[in-house]
């Protein structure tokens, strides 16, 4: 099914500790860059992935040959502007694009599956951090991320302070919510109950992975990314192909058969047990927990610069959480902005065309 | 610091030579006192504005910007936080002048607070002669759209930093763009800027 791809890979030469006192040996991190690195080192922008998200921010997608995920914002002459900077985009760990994760092989010789220990999101930092030591990059120009890429950002401005200079949060959160966390239990409990997915030891399985499961999961997903509106606009009630209901259960409805393609697309990219211990990432993430319980005392100290933006009509991370960070870091007296914007996607807007959120990215990380 | 609006330009001049110090601008619109505290005056300025297009054009400058309601979101910075605030024209736009005012010596030991003076001759008389809400030059807009919800003089403003315990430590007041004197201040000021201590 998936051609043969062979990612740039960094091997992790010790063991990586993980949050859970497990730790992972021979870890490997799958990673792209963009733009030249100048002498000093200075200029490297790091970009985080969201939860199903890859390296591929700016160049094709190996297996789907789509344009990478961020290609509007991330090139020459674009926001991210590549003529200026080296950018650098790294698979998390857990994941499935190349870096080490539930279907690569164990020592033993036999894909981890469910023996891949539970990260982190600040595990998946700690890769990456080791990335970045493996590349000689002291301190990063900035560090951004949008959704679970925010939460990384954040997660490395909290626990690794001086590593960057800039950083910038877009639609994402210091916590994950009892709503968030329902969620991807919904699509948790998809995955596992389909009957291929056989305690997630399916990969000797030629293609009868648990695909039925994750498509579930994946539509219960792609609903929360988007609004109301902008799922009103887009299909309203409007049939799909016919003239008239079938009274039966097939894609009458044009939003029905968007999200059983958005299902059964993202089954050919990803792998349900990466969905599983992603998702699992997510719900752990609460930065004030790793900080005593007060999320000011998680960036006490910091020297970075800040900037968050939230989208309006975004209902998986409202701007009251973007607002709850921005609170924080102001008691913190740390340098931070905070614009809320415009648009009717819901949270996936901070992937669509948006002249503003241009600006506000080219115009912090240039400033 | 010609390009400033007169009050924040008397503003920067205040804090020239304070290099090191920290400003909180309320309502800092485009960034432009806050741009020049940094680039002229090496001073580290925040500021909080509502419009989120302004917010978006301080970012684009390098400035730290949130986003925010003055009436509300000045509860989120803890006590003494910075040097200085600055609330240039906007104090007649808050829902509570009188708390915002306590926030602002929450926050800072000194605020800067500049204001249309509602006294001034021209309103008088529009009002007197007219019998309408005044428009003037210093206050353009019509009763109905205009943002000043809490039309305030430059009497009751002393009188209010008195009320609340404070003290006026200098005031400059202003007609035509241009500096004036301060004797019948009430009656000639269109607008009139002070700097308020605890």
């Amino acid at each position: 099914m998936a051609p043969a791809f062979a990612p740039t890979l960094y091997k992790v030469p010790e063991d990586l500790p993980l949050d859970s006192g497990q730790s992972l040996s021979g870890a490997e991190i799958a990673y792209e860059t963009y733009g030249t690195l100048n002498e000093a080192k200075s200029n490297a922008i790091l970009i985080c992935h969201a939860l199903t998200g890859d390296q591929y921010v700016a160049s094709e997608h190996p297996i789907t040959g789509k344009p990478g995920w961020w290609e509007r914002m991330v090139g020459p002459g674009k926001p991210i502007d590549t003529d200026r900077f080296h950018v650098i985009c790294a698979n998390v760990i857990g994941s499935c694009l190349g870096s080490t994760g539930p279907k690569s092989l164990a020592p033993d010789g036999k894909p981890y599956a469910m023996r891949f220990p539970v990260i982190t999101i600040r595990d998946m930092v700690r890769g990456t951090v080791a990335l970045l030591d493996g590349l000689g990059i002291e301190k990063l120009h900035g560090v951004v991320g949008g959704s679970m890429g925010g939460m990384q950002a954040l997660s490395l401005a909290a626990n690794w302070p001086e590593r960057a200079e800039r950083v910038l949060v877009i639609a994402s959160t210091a916590r994950h919510s009892a709503q968030n966390i329902a969620f991807h239990e919904v699509g948790r409990q998809a995955i596992m109950a389909d009957p291929a997915w056989a305690d997630g030891d399916y990969y000797g399985n030629e293609g009868n992975g648990p695909e039925a499961g994750l498509s579930v999961a994946r539509m219960a997903a792609h609903i929360t990314y988007l609004s109301e509106e902008g799922l009103t606009e887009k299909f309203g009630r409007r049939l799909q192909d016919r003239e008239s209901k079938s009274f039966g259960f097939d894609a009458d409805f044009q939003v029905e058969s968007y999200l059983r393609y958005q299902g059964s697309g993202f089954t050919q990219r990803f792998d349900a047990n990466s969905y599983l211990y992603i998702t699992r990432a997510m719900d752990y993430f609460d930065i004030a927990e790793e900080h005593g319980g007060k999320l000011a005392d998680a960036f006490a100290g910091t020297t970075s610069r800040f900037c968050l933006v939230s989208f309006d009509t975004d209902w998986l991370y409202p701007t009251a959480e973007s607002r709850h960070v921005v609170h924080a870091l102001n008691s913190t007296r740390a340098k931070v902005s905070f614009v809320e914007l415009s648009a009717n996607a819901g949270h996936d807007s901070f992937l669509l065309p948006h002249d503003q959120l241009d600006r506000v990215v080219g115009g912090f990380l240039n400033g | 610091m010609a390009d400033l609006r007169f009050d924040l330009a008397v503003i920067a001049e205040q804090l020239h030579g304070q290099a090191g110090k920290t400003v909180l601008d309320v309502g800092c619109g485009d960034g432009a006192l806050m741009a020049v505290l940094r680039d002229n005056c090496a001073i580290d300025a925040r500021g909080i504005e509502i419009d989120a297009e302004l917010v978006e054009k301080c970012v684009s400058r390098g400035l730290s910007v949130v986003q925010g309601d003055a009436n509300r979101d000045l509860a989120d910075y803890p006590d003494n936080a910075f040097d200085y605030t600055v609330l240039g024209q906007t104090l007649q736009t808050s829902a509570r002048p009188d708390k915002t005012l306590e926030e602002l010596l929450r926050v800072s030991r000194t605020a800067f607070i500049s204001f249309p003076n509602f006294a001034h001759w021209r309103t008088r008389s529009a009002l007197l002669f007219g019998g309408r809400m005044p428009i003037t030059r210093a206050l353009p807009v019509s009763w109905y759209e205009t943002e000043n919800i809490h039309h305030v003089t430059v009497e009751d403003f002393r009188s209010l930093v008195k009320e609340k315990g404070a003290r006026i430590e200098r005031r400059w007041f202003f007609s035509g763009g241009k500096e004036i004197g301060t004797p019948g201040a009430n009656w000639r000021a269109e607008f009139g800027l002070f700097q308020v201590s605890r």
